[in-house]
C-alpha cells in the first residue's frame, strides 16, 4: 500500500478505536478538537523542520506529490505538500494523536492514575476546588 | 553535531510543552503508570508502520542528521523517540486545555 492509502486507513482505524473499541468518544468532545487544533499548528512547525531541512524524504510512488529533492527543500505548499511535508503526514499525525489521547482517557476511565487531575493553572491557585 | 538534528527538533517539542506541567498543573508526569500504558501501544503500532514504510521505500532519512542508532526493521532510534515524544506532547496539550477550560474528556470520577 502507498502512504496515502495507509494514512486514510489509519484515520479510519483510529476513529473506530475511539468510537467503538475503547469507546472514549473523544471525537465528539470539544476538548479533543481544541487540543487537536493546537497540536496541528505545532505539527506544521516541527514537521516543517523535519521535511524542510530534508531530514526525512519521501518517494513519489508513495505520496500524492513528487519525490523530495536530493538537495534543497521541497515546495512549501503545493505538489501535495503543506509546510514542506506531504499532506499524508497530516493523516499520520491525526491517527497518532487520536490513538494517544484515546488510550490516555481509556486508562483514566479504567482507574489507572485517574488522579491527580489537571489544573488549576498557577494564576488561578485560589479556585483549587475544580 | 548535525547528527543531533532530528533529536534537537524533539527537544524543541519537549521544551515547547513540558512547561505546561508546571504552569497549568497538567499533572501528566505525575501519572506515570497511565502515561506508560498509553505510550507502549502507540510506539508499537507506529514502529510497525515505520518499519513497513521504510522497507517499501515510502520514506528515508538523511543519515547525516540522525543519531545513527537503529532498532530492528532498519528504523532509526530517533523515530522511536518521536513516537514517545509526540504522544507526551499531545497528552500535555489535552490536559492543558482541560486545566484552563474545565471541559470534560470522559474520564471524570463521576462519569458513567
Amino acid at each position: 500500500m502507498t502512504y496515502t492509502q495507509l494514512g486514510l486507513l489509519a484515520i479510519v482505524a483510529m476513529v473506530v478505536v475511539d468510537l467503538w473499541v475503547l469507546r472514549t468518544r473523544l471525537l465528539r468532545r470539544r476538548v479533543f478538537w481544541t487540543s487537536y487544533a493546537i497540536i496541528l499548528f505545532f505539527q506544521l512547525v516541527t514537521n516543517g523542520m523535519f521535511t524542510g531541512f530534508g531530514i526525512v524524504k519521501y518517494a513519489d510512488a508513495a505520496i500524492i506529490g513528487g519525490t523530495s529533492p536530493v538537495t534543497g527543500p521541497p515546495p512549501f505548499i503545493g505538489d501535495g505538500r503543506l509546510a514542506f511535508a506531504p499532506v499524508e503526514d497530516l493523516m499520520f499525525g491525526f491517527a497518532l494523536v487520536l490513538m494517544s489521547l484515546s488510550l490516555w482517557i481509556y486508562w483514566g476511565r479504567r482507574g489507572v492514575d485517574r488522579t491527580p487531575t489537571a489544573g488549576p493553572p498557577v494564576w488561578r491557585a485560589d479556585d483549587a476546588g475544580e | 553535531m548535525a547528527r543531533l538534528s532530528y533529536v534537537a527538533i524533539l527537544a524543541f517539542v519537549l521544551v515547547g510543552c513540558l512547561w505546561l506541567e508546571i504552569a497549568l498543573r497538567t499533572r501528566v508526569l505525575a501519572r506515570p503508570r497511565r502515561l506508560l500504558l498509553t505510550l507502549l501501544p502507540v510506539v508499537v503500532v507506529f514502529f510497525l508502520w515505520d518499519a513497513y514504510a521504510i522497507s517499501q521505500g515510502h520514506w528515508w532519512f538523511d543519515t547525516g542528521r540522525i543519531l545513527g542508532l537503529y532498532v530492528p526493521g532498519s528504523v532509526p532510534f530517533d523515530e522511536i523517540l518521536f513516537f514517545a515524544v509526540i504522544p507526551i506532547a499531545s497528552v500535555l496539550t489535552l490536559e492543558a486545555v482541560r486545566s484552563v477550560r474545565g471541559w470534560p474528556a470522559g474520564d471524570e470520577p463521576d462519569d458513567a
